[in-house]
């Protein structure tokens, strides 16, 4: 008891108000109402479920009887062409963020509550447009052309109190939010067991929870209690978590007359890629991913990202701009010449997050064989040089990724347990193209495999080509059915089986569709 | 007096510093039981030749050298892996094209170790000159090819390989035994031969892929029950 009591007085919580009302912030909402829906983009009645329940419904499901918290069947069964959505919170806030960006256009110091709602401080609007009111119109104007989304704005003292005003439509006056929020259920409050235990006392509006001495509160129902009934009492004074527009950091070069040569355009490069980098080391930043855009004459626009698992360089950004304009300038993807160039940095780090390597990554050594293979990329091209990652997958193929050096070092396929991976060792030669050929039994017929997984007869002869080799021993069949839920072509249905030849040579042999492959060579006769 | 200056004294093919290390199975084909610096081995290609290049790299990647390995595009990274390889420190030119002898010069000098299959006969004179750079960057370059490489400091050829562990159906390919002949110049002179296990999943000595454990061999440590 003496801790809560203690934390109450940090908190300031506790006491009987003493009065501080200007301590309010008038604030400025926008409410998008059903936003998770409107994010999906689905017309017609829908309703957006997480957990088999509903979290968000259209109107037009709303009017069929369909609500928060119900489950699917139910809701399905009132509704029953209802289009049902997965809930996606990293969609919603995707889609919200134009509404934000445009919010911003007209009012500083936007701070975005959830996806669906965003508040700012009205004073500023307030004061330019010469009312209220006047902001709010335009603001939600401004929503509606720039986004085409439909914003309600409640204006009152404290974000909490201007979501209620903002969803019953109104703008609350300085002073009156007290009253607007004593009349109000209090289920609005959005904390369910407080609100059903005040319920069953008999508390039954916000007004009523905030005539309750806030030190009885404090003690019997806890912290998160106390603050609610501040919350209810309008004394909301939490400041609003003002996100910082994001820095513009795209650098753009435009050519009065169209570049044609690739010289030009190297040239060109680099004197952007000093003026990013120069930029980026304002913010104290650095590019790990670099996307390349360039305009032709005719308005056709190419794009290209470089990734990078070190910090890009001036130098580094020069050379992958000039690769990337001497590829499209030859490989005649580009009909016309270049009349603009932008860099924009993708994936930014803060200086200070790039931590280099303890042991073995830094040192002398590294920076020579780095500067080798960065002299081989500007001979032989950026693909040529590459280094090996280790991956998960069923396939030594895709266990061991080939990544151009300077991508970001990821494979194929994550690591992790792969079961059904044949143990070690592992193959020494991967054939880049695997060879066809016909596996033979001791009567001459081919191979086969049935459903229980037995071979038809005893593997006794390869045929490759002309040659008729003999098996001597064989271990097998193992098999792998990846990816079968996903549609068709990108299923892999095998069987392998290893086998040692005559002349001591050792092959992992594939079946796939009836037909054998030799995918991987233990022998490593390799030309 | 005598004894302090055994200590001081050695042969100069023995010094360590000038040769990149071995694995252990590995030592005995090579004179002064390393890789010598500035100088090129030949791997004539045959059974087991890319195992035998991967084995050969595995050591003096792990003490901290960068490896290079141009005009291999069939190598399998997880082999490299497995037989002891940092794929940290492992570069692959997988098609260094018609200006090859550029690429080696550029792979020299960036790296320690750097292992080139060149597509034909190569001339006396790129060859002379691939040799110079080698004793001047003080690396090691190791050839992969089916020509031979006249002036290699050894030459390593692969025969008699022998797969255990599948059988009949049951198993897996588990160990390949493989005959090694190492034949050089100078010092490494006396021709060498060796079998070794080359890969081998199985711990040292206990055989379990049906390959004859071999009882003759003395072993220095054993643990003992209890």
């Amino acid at each position: 008891m003496f801790y809560l009591k203690s934390v109450g007085a940090v908190a300031g919580l506790g006491k009987p108000d003493d009065g501080r009302a200007s301590s309010l912030i008038r604030t400025m909402l926008v409410w998008c109402p059903d936003w998770p829906v409107v994010a999906s983009g689905v017309p017609g009645p829908v309703a957006v479920m997480h957990a088999n329940k509903v979290v968000a419904c259209s109107p037009q499901a709303r009017s069929e009887g369909v609500k928060r918290g119900l489950k699917k069947r139910d809701a399905q069964a009132r509704c029953p062409e209802l289009s049902i959505v997965d809930y996606d919170p990293g969609r919603d806030m995707r889609v919200f963020e134009p509404v934000v960006a445009a919010v911003e256009e007209l009012a500083a110091g936007v701070a975005v509550l959830r996806p669906g709602v965003c508040a700012f401080s009205a004073k500023g609007p307030a004061r330019y447009y010469k009312s209220e009111a006047a902001a709010a119109e335009r603001i939600v104007e401004h929503i509606a052309i720039e986004c085409e989304v439909e914003a309600q704005i409640g204006i009152a003292d404290g974000a909490f109190a201007a979501l209620l005003a903002a969803r019953a439509g109104q703008l609350i006056a300085p002073g009156e939010t007290s009253r607007f929020l004593a009349e109000l259920p209090i289920s609005t409050l959005e904390r369910p067991q407080l609100a059903d235990l005040l319920w069953r006392l008999g508390v039954r509006t916000l007004g009523k929870f905030a005539t309750l001495p806030p030190g009885d509160v404090l003690a019997r129902f806890g912290l998160d209690a106390a603050l609610a009934q501040r919350l209810a009492a309008g004394k909301d004074d939490r400041p609003l978590a003002v996100r910082q527009p994001p820095p513009d950091l795209e650098v753009e070069d435009r050519f009065d007359d169209p570049v044609e040569r690739v010289d030009r355009a190297a040239f060109a490069a680099r004197a952007l890629a000093e003026r990013l980098h120069a930029r980026l080391a304002g913010f104290g930043l650095v590019c790990t991913r670099l996307a390349i855009v360039a305009i032709t004459a005719e308005g056709q626009e190419l794009y290209r990202v470089w990734r990078h698992d070190g910090v890009l360089t001036a130098n580094a950004i020069a050379d992958r701009t000039r690769w990337q304009l001497e590829g499209w300038l030859t490989s005649g993807r580009l009909a016309c010449g270049i009349v603009a160039l932008r860099l924009l940095p993708e994936g930014v780090l803060a200086q200070a997050g790039l931590q280099p390597g303890l042991w073995g990554e830094a040192g002398a050594e590294q920076d020579r064989a780095h500067r080798a293979m960065h002299r081989l990329q500007g001979l032989l091209g950026p693909e040529s040089v590459i280094i090996a990652v280790e991956g998960g997958g069923r396939d030594p193929r895709t266990r061991g990724s080939q990544v151009p050096w300077g991508d970001e070092r990821v494979p194929d396929r994550p690591a992790g347990p792969w079961p059904g991976q044949l143990p070690p060792p592992a193959p020494a030669a991967i054939l880049p193209e695997p060879a066809h050929l016909e596996v033979l039994d001791t009567h001459h017929q081919l191979v086969r495999v049935d459903a229980r997984l037995r071979l038809s007869g005893d593997p006794a002869l390869v045929v490759i080509g002309q040659s008729r080799l003999e098996v001597v021993n064989w271990a097998g069949p193992w098999p792998v059915d990846e990816r079968w839920w996903s549609p068709a072509g990108e299923g892999n249905r095998v069987i392998r089986l290893q086998v040692v030849l005559r002349d001591q040579r050792a092959f992992t042999l594939v079946l796939s569709q009836g037909r054998w492959y030799l995918p991987h060579d233990f022998s490593e006769h390799y030309r | 007096m005598q004894a302090e200056l055994a200590g001081l004294v050695w042969r100069a093919s023995e010094r360590t510093d000038q040769a990149f290390p071995l694995l252990p199975e590995l030592t005995q084909f090579f004179p002064g039981q390393g890789l010598r610096r500035g100088t090129t081995l030949a791997i004539t290609p045959g059974p087991g030749a890319l195992s035998l290049l991967l084995a050969t790299l595995a050591a003096a990647s792990q003490a901290g050298s960068w490896c290079a390995v141009a005009g291999l595009p069939q190598l399998g990274i997880m082999a490299a892996k497995e037989l002891g390889v940092v794929l940290d420190r492992l570069v692959l030119v997988p098609y260094p094209g018609a200006e090859w002898t550029a690429v080696t010069s550029i792979l020299l000098d960036g790296f320690d170790l750097v292992a080139i299959a060149p597509a034909g006969r190569v001339a006396p004179s790129v060859r002379a000159q691939l040799a110079a750079r080698v004793r001047q960057r003080n690396g090691s370059l190791i050839v992969l090819s089916a020509h031979g490489w006249e002036g290699a400091e050894l030459t390593l050829t692969t025969e008699n390989p022998v797969w255990y562990g599948p059988n009949h159906g049951r198993g897996r390919l588990r160990c390949r035994e493989i005959t090694i002949n190492a034949k050089g110049r100078g010092s490494a002179g006396r021709p060498r031969s060796g079998t070794i296990a080359l890969p081998s999943t199985c711990p040292n000595g206990e055989h379990t892929c049906g390959k004859p454990n071999r009882a003759s061999e003395p072993r220095h440590l054993y643990a003992v029950g209890g």
